[in-house]
């Protein structure tokens, strides 16, 4: 423990209010990235990934209500900053890439001035180098995301180009003016695997070669293991397993972490080896939700799971939010 | 053995492009598949190789520029798409689609939905039909008290059973599947691919499969087609292909599969598919493999190690 976390989430609560209830969307999430480390956030739909993300960059929805926690982004508060400081940040300081690049970039605006966009907002921020023009900027930032024949590539529209390409630019605007922590939202999804491949590769190139931190949203384990560093696993709002990503796969002690693994297929695996998680996500809006909000889901579960919400240890290395965590005879009767 | 169930013929469908006289935009380009009854067979490639084009010929939603179509002895392709609706083997070939959201209609419950194509294209009428629903919806595993809701009552794994259901209930010869759990989450996705392989055993169906995710195209199929640009890159047994692809762009494509080792990296982009040249392999510029030959002559299909591959230097 050298250095100092850059990005300390701590007991992290959020709500939003609908007209059919309170949605209890994050729980007690705690998240700690060092500088230059490549963070994977997995869990399927609903698990809260997204909306963890977005409120960092301040971006939620109106009715969402933050109800506890801090999240401290070099000594500051992230959850208590006022608009314009956080307005500030977004771009310059934490950055995004969303998920479908498409609907994400202006459809009427040529792509190589939308980069200028972020750069002149950051400007002032960005001092001395104002010298080199913001166009030749531009074009530097697409060039830095290979690709080719930037000179031209800044005339173009998104619909011109194909979804990859669109994705670079999406890198190119994200990193402009050289964050130190990237959120990457499900980057990929909607990209063929040969694309997705070398979008990744682009981004942990880009990431390491800067010493970027960078939270990586997925719901690929697969993916999240051939880049990440760690590897946080949600379910239904909760964070119930992080560990190194090595250790995570060698064993994992989260029943939900181990069944998501045994239901995903891979080079090995045959249909009769594939071990769905039983049931459903529970509805997030129920007020009876039991403690682990995994304890309907689990074989293991026991009266004291659905009483007592079992926390994760944020200064473990293998931390686990799991009253009856899986051993290794465990773990090899589970067939992981 | 026998006559296999569809046999697909130096297959070509080309679109006119607009704004540009004389133009064409070759989607598919003489591609040949056989496919024996209750076999199954995946088809993958990136988006833009023609995949979805070469499904919608197969459900004569299309017309051919080129070559037959052969489906139990009879040439399909000779019969208009406009006419096909009322044609007798019209029942014979179902589609599940993509999106089990998108892909049913919100003001039907599920009993209605897997009654339409009943009361279409059919012969059973009321209380016979009834029957056939429950009947399907079972073989499926959608509990009766599911069948009077609507689609945004059900969760993703239970459309996507209604969507199968639909696509049962007439009792087709051959599925076509197009990314039938890319919407899905991976829990729901392993229930899924466990009920398609009990189905295809229980009813000996006949499985077109698309997906762009191999590992799950490996799962459930016997035999892989790859698509690159139109044409047809590779086809053989799936265990060996992903095993040992031989290929150039197989070998990319499996490569790039997350949980892998090394990959095999591609350059540049994918060449236009309106009016290609005839006379260089559609891979020519991105292969990690290609030599002068491949610019000035189209690999043939050859046969290696029981599959066709065309490639001048696959070994």
């Amino acid at each position: 423990m050298t250095q100092p976390p850059l990005l300390e989430v701590r007991d992290f609560g959020l709500e939003f209010r609908t007209r059919s209830g309170t949605v209890r969307a994050l729980e007690g999430v705690n998240l700690t990235l060092r500088k230059g480390e490549m963070l994977g956030l997995v869990g399927e739909s609903g698990s809260g990934k997204s909306v963890l993300a977005y409120a960092l960059l301040g971006i939620s929805d109106r009715a969402a209500k933050v109800t506890a926690g801090r999240a401290l982004y070099g000594g500051m508060d992230l959850l208590q900053a006022d608009d314009s400081l956080l307005s500030d940040l977004r771009g310059r300081e934490i950055s995004m890439i969303f998920q479908s690049p498409r609907t994400a970039l202006n459809p009427i605006r040529p792509v190589g001035l939308q980069i200028e966009d972020v750069l002149r907002r950051h400007a002032a921020a960005r001092g001395p180098d104002l010298g080199t023009s913001l166009k030749q900027r531009a074009v530097q930032a697409l060039r830095e995301v290979a690709i080719s024949d930037p000179e031209r590539r800044v005339k173009a529209y998104p619909f011109e180009m194909s979804g990859g390409m669109c994705q670079r630019v999406m890198i190119a605007l994200a990193l402009a003016c050289r964050p130190g922590l990237l959120i990457a939202d499900e980057p990929t999804t909607g990209l063929d695997v040969t694309t997705q491949a070398a979008v990744m590769d682009l981004i942990a190139g880009l990431a390491r070669e800067r010493q970027m931190a960078t939270i990586f949203i997925t719901h690929d384990l697969a993916l999240a293991a051939d880049h990440c560093d760690r590897i946080v696993v949600m379910h239904a709002g909760h964070a119930v397993e992080a560990a190194p990503k090595a250790a995570l796969f060698a064993a994992p002690r989260h029943p939900y972490t181990a069944r998501l693994m045994t239901s995903t297929p891979n080079a090995i695996s045959t249909v009769d080896s594939l071990m769905p998680v039983p049931g459903n996500l529970p509805d997030l809006r129920r007020s009876d939700l039991p403690g682990c909000r995994f304890a309907e889901r689990c074989e293991r579960a026991q009266d004291r799971c659905r009483i007592e919400r079992p926390l994760l240890d944020a200064d473990a290395d293998h931390a686990v939010a799991c009253w009856f965590p899986l051993t290794a005879a465990a773990q090899e009767a589970a067939h992981v | 053995m026998s006559e296999p169930l569809l046999q697909v013929e130096r297959l070509s469908k080309r679109f006119p492009v607009a704004g540009r006289l004389g133009a064409q935009l070759y989607a598919v380009d003489d591609v040949s598949f056989t496919l024996a009854a209750g076999e199954s067979l995946g088809l993958v490639g990136e988006s833009g190789c023609g995949k979805s084009t070469l499904v919608r010929l197969l459900a004569r939603l299309l017309d051919v520029s080129d070559g037959r179509i052969v489906f139990d002895g009879e040439d399909l392709s000779a019969i208009p798409a406009a006419r096909f609706a009322r044609a007798p083997q019209r029942p014979a070939i179902q589609m599940v689609f993509q999106d089990p959201t998108d892909s049913l209609n919100p003001r039907f419950t599920a009993r209605e939905t897997i009654a339409e194509p009943l009361a279409l294209l059919g012969s059973l009428r009321g209380a016979e039909a009834g029957a056939r629903v429950d009947e399907v919806a079972e073989q499926v595993g959608l509990p009766a008290a599911l069948l009077s809701r609507y689609p945004h009552q059900l969760s993703g794994g239970q459309k996507a059973r209604v969507g199968i259901a639909r696509a049962l209930a007439l009792k087709p010869r051959l599925l076509i599947l197009d990314e039938p759990t890319a919407a899905l989450d991976v829990s729901v996705q392993a229930v899924v691919l466990q009920l398609l392989d009990r189905l295809r055993r229980e009813l000996g169906l006949t499985l077109l499969f698309v997906s762009h995710d191999l590992n799950v195209v490996r799962l459930l199929t016997d035999r892989v087609a790859v698509m690159y640009l139109g044409r047809m890159a590779e086809i053989g047994p799936s265990e060996a292909v992903f095993r040992a692809p031989a290929h150039p762009y197989t070998q990319a494509l499996v490569s790039a599969i997350p949980g892998q080792g090394p990959r095999v990296k591609l350059t540049g982009e994918v060449s236009s598919p309106i009016d290609p040249p005839t006379t260089a392999c559609r891979f020519h510029g991105r292969c990690p493999q290609g030599q002068d030959l491949c610019g000035r002559q189209a690999p043939p299909e050859r046969v290696l190690a029981g599959r066709r591959v065309a490639c001048h230097f696959a070994a």
